[in-house]
């Protein structure tokens, strides 16, 4: 060993591979031209032509990123492309990070608290950049942009944008590829147009004259935890048939559709497949997901949270719709107790079931399930007591609902979930925040044929999979061991296994039989010391 | 209570001690002098490349090895006293055991070249030889060329890592074509492929005379033995292979070779030490392995049957089917059983061989001339069950199996297009057989009854 250099502590810091081509800097400012556009309408610089102006601002922000991922990838042969990632300041909390993780933060309280500072009228015309996009709006459902058409698309120009640099990037890798037009398709068609098509229905006779409620057919609850208030409720109902189709669909999508896909197909279904936030951080967020916090501590922190929002979704919801229904049988079957007496039944089996037969595999989820289950057992005998009218336990169900709905729904889902994409990684909501996810989670770990398999002895604990893990599983610690990799937070993006320089990790849809075994000696080593240690 | 102590805190050494933890309440205390804690070598070139942060290497956590009492020194270790059961190291004062583990892995070879001490000139085994790296080789400014000695696994990895920061590399590599003592030749071309693919400038069948030197006593060129050709640089990378680290025990009355002589049991001469990992030489190659595997398994395996020994359950190292992996470049490479090069193979031993027309992908399958039993597989670009093949192994299936079944080993990412049809085409046609593909089978993948 050298022993001059043997002292030194030198930081193992690199440079970037090259600073940017021409091509690339061309690219970055045509984005920047288009996005300067926005930032003018913003400032309410009047644009004539908004149809032209609001298409020019797209289309350069749009062309812009697409040029700069082709420069980035077409002239590269087809693999792993993290070459200086964690040299870049933007991809590794560096100063290009922070800034971009301010604006964002920013632009997400502007869009959440003052609309108006981005030109939301209520009465009289838009101005601005949501005024910028009126005329597209009233094209596709024929009335005035709000501050959310804007968001839906920009959303949905950057899940496709992204999308786009997703595919060229992994591009030697079929399920990278199908699964991000999965989402692709699902942004554009259910989140985006169907449901603004949907608008153009209400007040029509096949409606009965009622209108629907805007509905993203793919947002299931608890993910859109509105889904079952009233006055939605109300809209489905006043709809004709295809309102009272669509409110069944709301139902079975949780209750029935949701169970029978993640027992085969495991969660990664809808969260790397079809939902809207999962796409948003698969692909305008991939260049962020090495920065997820993988400590036990995280970990620890994680199921407390998330849990903590299921237990919070699910009351929420069960006072709003508590408030609202009645008290007579004679009127209508589903009475406020009735329905109480619902939720809780259905929740013991749930719980029941868990206990006692998984029993094995919870470990010390256990305790997190049983205090959940308490707490949630426990406000619904109070809901029942100590309610009045319009009153929930000490509440207003309406306060619930609203702090619910400004905590999680805004501050957790979108200024920290999105806005802290360049500091915590790209699957924060979904990881700390997202009562689905918990949900789906808790089913993929008891209730599931997914596993990451793991290939016998081939593992040389090198931590890309760790590293490059959005949800911050320890991927590593299991692959190590020869241990199938089965957690609750696998969201099944495929990139712990795209990254594995050995092949050591496979996606996959097995049996329930053996599905998760520890090893504590590897294949590959005598067959007599295996079948001693590993003896169960 | 008895005292564990272990040189070396590589995967050799620290799979003993959490294996010794699992099994015992012995006192354990590791002795490393390169980094405080374990890190995966494997995973060095990934940090110079950007993909990772030092940390990302360590497998575990800080707080692991306090939870678990295995004490941790930071010292280098300079002679060992076997008749007191004394440690001398570096700084920091005498260490007693009970029990010794040598487990100090291994060093890049240098045979006498002259300037192989020059500033600059470097090989790739440890933390320190990744910092000196970056020194010697930040970016394409300072460094204008690198030329890299010697074509086997770190070879490859050191000219990825040089070329992903656009540094040209020129790779000198003996053997006529790319590490073909190990492979058969035509995966050994499709690797020479790639590289030249990766816009480095292979030599094959090219050897160093010298490296020269300028005023400053800095790398300045290598001249080539056969043409005498000089080639301009400022960083030689030294690859050609490692040799145990053991220099510190030759006065220790421990028996030495080229590493420290064990037994089957792992067992040196002198009573109480051991050696495991790169560094542990057998006295007798067990099967068709070398007397030193100086691959990341075989210390894991190591670390695994001696811990076994140590909590008094005396077991021999009887390492199952060989299997390994590397990657070149983009091209994953994996093995089970042993295929041997043209040059190694053995009278019995026969090839089946098939290549894509268009993309980086083959695999080449080894079999008995006689008897047809399956001896192993090589595959490039496609990636295969261990437990399938391990099984397969075990089973002395025939290859006329192995291709019947080819489907349930097969461990590419879902979706990925599949050649089993057209290499068991292949296998037909070439052996004029008429052996019909099965589908994928999760029964007889997962052992179901
Ligand atoms: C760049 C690179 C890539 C590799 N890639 C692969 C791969 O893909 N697959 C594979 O199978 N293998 C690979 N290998 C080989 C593999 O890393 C080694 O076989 C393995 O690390 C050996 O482990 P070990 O525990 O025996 O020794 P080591 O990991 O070398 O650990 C020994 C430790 O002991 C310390 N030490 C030595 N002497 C003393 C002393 N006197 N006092 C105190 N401490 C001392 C050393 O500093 C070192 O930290 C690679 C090796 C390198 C260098
Ligand atoms: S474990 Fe793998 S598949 Fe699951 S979320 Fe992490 S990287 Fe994605
Ligand atoms: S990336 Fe592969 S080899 Fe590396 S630690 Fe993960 S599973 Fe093991």
């Amino acid at each position: 060993m050298n022993s001059q250099t043997y002292h030194k502590s030198m930081a193992l810091t690199g440079e970037p591979p090259k600073s940017l081509s021409i091509g690339q800097k061309l690219a970055v400012l045509l984005g920047l031209s288009g996005l300067g556009i926005l930032i003018l309408a913003a400032f309410n610089v009047n644009f004539p032509n908004k149809t032209l102006w609001m298409t020019l601002s797209l289309s350069a922000i749009s062309i812009g990123t697409i040029w700069f991922s082709w420069d980035a990838y077409s002239q590269k042969i087809p693999g792993i492309k993290n070459d200086g990632v964690w040299f870049k300041s933007i991809s590794s909390r560096g100063l290009w990070g922070w800034v971009l993780g301010l604006v964002l933060t920013g632009f997400y309280i502007v869009l959440y608290f003052y609309p108006e500072y981005i030109g939301l009228v209520s009465e009289g015309d838009n101005k601005g950049v949501i005024g910028l996009f009126d005329p597209l709006s009233k094209f596709l459902s024929g009335n005035p942009a709000s501050q959310w058409f804007v968001y839906g698309t920009l959303y949905t120009v950057a899940i496709l944008v992204f999308g786009i640099k997703f595919l060229w990037k992994f591009r030697h890798n079929r399920y990278e590829r199908l699964r991000t037009w999965s989402v692709m398709f699902f942004q554009l068609a259910f989140a985006f147009i169907i449901p603004e098509l949907m608008a153009r229905l209400n007040g029509d006779k096949i409606l009965d004259g009622g209108s629907l409620p805007y509905y993203d057919l793919k947002n299931i609850w608890p993910l859109n935890y509105y889904n079952f208030e009233g006055y939605r409720i109300k809209a489905f109902l006043s709809s004709g048939e295809i309102g009272f189709a669509l409110l069944i669909f709301g139902i079975l999508s949780i209750f029935v559709i949701t169970p029978i896909l993640t027992y085969k197909y495991g969660k990664r279904w809808y969260c790397s497949w079809v939902c809207g936030c999962g796409g948003l951080a698969e692909t305008a967020g991939d260049s962020f997901r090495q920065l997820s916090d993988k400590s036990t501590f995280a970990w620890k922190v994680e199921r407390w949270v998330v849990h903590s929002v299921v237990v919070f979704v699910t009351l929420m919801t069960t006072a709003v719709i508590y408030s609202y229904l009645g008290t007579d049988t004679s009127k209508y079957w589903l009475t406020k107790s009735t329905f109480l007496i619902g939720v809780a039944v259905l929740l013991t089996l749930v719980f029941g079931w868990a206990m006692i037969f998984k029993r094995d595999q919870l470990q010390k989820d256990a305790q997190y399930g049983a205090i959940g289950y308490f707490v949630i057992i426990i406000a619904l005998i109070g809901f029942h007591f100590f309610s009045g009218e319009g009153e929930v336990f000490l509440f207003k169900s309406g306060t619930l609902r609203k702090s619910y709905s400004f905590l999680i729904g805004s501050i957790f889902s979108g200024v920290i979930g999105t806005g802290f994409y360049p500091i915590f990684g790209s699957r924060v909501w979904c990881r700390f925040g997202c009562p689905m996810a918990a949900i789906l989670g808790f089913q993929q770990k008891l209730f599931s044929r997914f596993r990451i398999t793991t290939n016998g002895g081939q593992c040389i604990s090198c931590g890309n999979c760790s590293t490059y893990c959005e949800m911050g599983i320890d991927v590593r610690a299991y692959a190590q061991k020869g241990e199938n990799i089965v957690r609750a937070s696998c969201v099944g993006c495929g990139i712990c296994s795209a990254v594995c320089p050995r092949g050591v990790l496979k996606l996959e849809n097995g049996p329930l039989e053996g599905r998760i075994d520890s090893n504590q000696v590897l294949l590959g080593n005598d067959v007599d010391l295996l079948t001693l240690v590993n003896k169960k | 209570m008895e005292h564990i102590v272990i040189i070396g805190n590589g995967i050799a050494g620290v799979t003993a001690a959490r294996h010794i933890r699992k099994l015992s309440d012995k006192k354990i205390t590791i002795v490393s002098a390169e980094s405080e804690y374990f890190f995966s070598r494997t995973a060095l070139m990934y940090v110079y490349m950007g993909h990772m942060k030092f940390e990302h290497t360590q497998p575990y956590e800080n707080h692991f090895w306090k939870k678990n009492r295995i004490d941790l020194i930071k010292g280098h270790v300079t002679k060992v006293n076997t008749r007191d059961k004394l440690l001398h190291i570096d700084g920091v004062p005498n260490l007693h055991y009970d029990k010794l583990i040598i487990a100090t892995g291994s060093k890049p070879n240098k045979f006498g070249w002259p300037g192989q001490d020059l500033d600059g000139v470097q090989g790739l085994y440890s933390k320190q030889d990744l910092e000196l790296l970056q020194q010697n080789a930040p970016n394409n400014n300072i460094c204008k060329r690198a030329v890299i000695i010697g074509g086997g696994l770190i070879g490859i990895e050191l000219a990825e890592m040089l070329r992903t920061r656009d540094i040209p590399v020129t790779f000198l590599v003996r053997e006529d074509s790319f590490w073909n003592s190990v492979l058969p030749s035509g995966e050994s071309e499709m690797i020479n492929e790639h590289i030249r693919e990766h816009h480095i400038d292979l030599r094959l069948g090219t050897s160093l005379k010298e490296i020269n030197s300028d005023v400053k006593g800095k790398v300045k060129s290598v001249t080539l033995a056969e043409t005498g050709e000089e080639i301009e640089c400022n960083l030689v990378g030294l690859t050609a292979g490692v040799t145990p680290n053991i220099d510190f025990l030759k006065d220790s009355g421990i028996e030495l070779g080229r590493g420290v002589k064990v037994n089957r049991f792992l067992e040196t001469n002198v009573e109480d030490v051991y050696a495991i990992g790169d560094c542990a030489e057998q006295r007798e190659a067990i099967g068709n392995r070398r007397p030193i595997e100086a691959v990341w398994y075989t210390g894991r395996m190591m670390g695994e049957t001696l811990a076994q020994t140590i909590c008094g359950h005396r077991m021999e190292y009887k390492p199952g089917h060989w299997f390994n992996s590397a990657k070149f470049l983009d091209i994953e490479y994996q093995t089970y059983g042993w295929v041997f090069s043209e040059r190694r193979k053995k009278e019995n031993e026969a090839h089946f061989h098939w290549r894509h027309t268009k993309e980086k992908l083959c695999i080449t399958i080894a079999f008995d001339k006689d008897s047809e039993t399956l001896l192993g597989i090589n595959t490039f670009g496609i990636r295969l069950r261990h437990e399938v093949f391990d099984r397969w192994l075990s089973e002395k299936t025939t290859i006329d199996f192995v291709m019947e079944h080819l489907r349930d080993a097969n461990f590419d990412p879902e979706f990925y297009k599949n050649f089993e049809s057209q290499i068991v085409s292949k296998y037909n046609s070439d052996f004029g057989k008429s052996i019909n593909l099965k589908k994928k089978n999760l029964k007889r993948i997962f052992q179901l009854s």
